[in-house]
């Protein structure tokens, strides 16, 4: 049976995804943890995270995680990324006063900002809490049975803009266009919740798991 | 093409059992609550909120537990409340499959628990909720209050103002009940619900007192929820959760079908 590592480094709710993992392909290992054996002989990776971007990096740098994740990308496995797991990728996250992250992608994270609104000019709450469109930029084995502009749940007051976008799996608008769904070789990362996005959401995971990580 | 006002059937759980009265009495028996939720879940709710209303440390240890049964079948974000008091207590339900919070009472007499609340689990898994009552007599200008213990104690604090502040102190949501029309079917009190919606940058969720889908419509549009709660027109199969949505939506409101 294969194996897929959810790397854990202490921040946030990893029952749901490893559920939702449990729950689309009975019978899969779903190790949750931070050992790097553990992580290295895992079949597939995911890289979760929720809450401020600042005391997750903090928690991935002193688990070294960090140099988990460089090993897993350059493997070639299978490899997702989840909203802070996501972020956390990039160069730079403006949250926290700036923080540097990862680098593993070129890009930004950026604050919506107190003052945004939507085009007929009414006032958008922060955070952009709910079910919103995705609109998929590419084909893609995790877009697999998904409808384009399906919706999936989102929870995050910072958003992220690549730089290079061929990079670009999907977008979203909410006041801007941000990037919610990144494609890299064997990396697949986005800024919705597919744990908790039911049956689009499940369906992607489902995706990953039967993925080999080419296009 | 925008965000979807999000439809949540809320739970009050009793002793593992889904329960719900009228103006906080009257109790009537709505079933296993793991049952209820895959059903709201298959019929396309957006969430879920569960609120323990159980008063025993037995009845809480049995929360966490459905918690968890709930977390494996369900798979939308669940929002647990009730006796939610210290970091620990948010701990438990976060790692029994939890994804928010909601903090109540303890913030009343607690603010800084809030604060510390977002701070270690960062302020998307923090809602505070707000039960408030109409005080201003008519002709006054509109002014709203905080109560506690199921809407029998006065606070003082003023509910506009107290959102504002649990905002500030890192509430990520606010969940705010009406005690005047909870479980009275008479709609939400509009009021106050837009009060707070236009006075704070998080989303409201709009609670206490729907009675028909026109009531939900007008959660949306006249108080600027950003979500809308209810309880007994799902549970005894008034409304399901699709007819709801397609009325939303057929009164222009943005809804997940």
């Amino acid at each position: 049976m294969s194996s897929i590592a959810v790397i854990d480094y202490g921040m946030g709710n990893l029952h749901s995804v490893a559920k939702a993992l449990e729950h689309v392909q009975p019978g899969i290992e779903v190790r949750v943890t931070a050992d790097p054996e553990q992580v290295r002989s895992a079949d597939r990776v995911l890289l979760p995270g929720v809450g401020a971007i600042r005391d997750c990096m903090a928690e991935i740098r002193r688990l070294g995680v960090d140099k988990e994740v460089r090993e897993a990308i350059a493997s070639g496995k299978p490899f997702l990324g989840i909203c802070v797991g996501y972020q956390a990728l990039m160069q730079f996250s403006e949250e926290n006063d700036g923080v540097d992250c990862l680098g593993e992608f070129e890009g930004r994270v950026n604050f919506f900002g107190d003052e945004l609104k939507d085009a007929a000019g009414e006032r958008l709450k922060v955070p952009h809490m709910g079910w919103n469109e995705v609109q998929q930029t590419l084909d893609h084995p995790l877009w697999a049975g998904i409808d384009n502009g399906s919706r999936f749940y989102f929870v995050h007051s910072y958003y992220v803009k690549l730089a290079n976008r061929s990079q670009v799996a999907a977008t979203c608008e909410y006041g801007v266009e941000f990037d919610v769904a990144l494609a890299y070789n064997n990396v697949f990362a986005t800024q919705f919740h597919p744990e908790k996005s039911q049956k689009a959401g499940l369906q992607l995971l489902q995706n990953f798991l039967n993925w080999d990580g080419r296009r | 093409m925008a965000l979807a006002k999000r439809i949540i059937p809320c739970l009050d759980v009793e002793n593992g059992r889904v329960v719900k009265g009228v103006k906080f009495l009257d109790i009537r028996d709505a079933g296993d609550p793991v049952e209820v939720a895959k059903r709201y879940d298959e019929q396309g709710a957006d969430e879920i909120t569960f609120l323990d209303i159980t008063a025993s440390h037995e009845g809480r240890d049995t929360m966490v537990h459905t918690v968890e049964r709930m977390a494996s079948q369900v798979f939308i974000p669940l929002t647990v409340g009730g006796g939610i008091r210290t970091c620990d207590d948010i701990r438990k339900m976060l790692n029994a499959g939890a994804d928010k919070v909601s903090i109540n009472t303890a913030a009343v007499f607690n603010p800084e628990f809030v604060r510390e609340a977002a701070q270690r689990f960062g302020s998307q898994c923090i809602v505070v909720a707000i039960d408030a009552k109409k005080v201003s007599q008519p002709g006054e200008p509109d002014k709203w209050e905080i109560f506690t213990h199921g809407g029998r104690k006065p606070t003082g604090l003023d509910a506009v103002e107290w959102a504002k502040k649990m905002v500030e102190y890192g509430a990520g949501e606010i969940l705010l009940t009406s005690m005047d029309q909870d479980g009275v079917k008479n709609g939400y009190d509009l009021g106050v619900t837009r009060a707070v919606s236009e006075a704070v940058h998080v989303p409201v969720i709009a609670s206490g007192g729907v009675g028909n889908l026109d009531h939900l419509v007008d959660g949306c549009i006249e108080g600027k929820a950003d979500a809308v709660l209810a309880a007994s027109i799902f549970h005894f199969n008034e409304y399901t959760i699709p007819q709801a949505k397609q009325y939303m939506r057929e009164h222009g409101i943005e809804v997940r079908l």
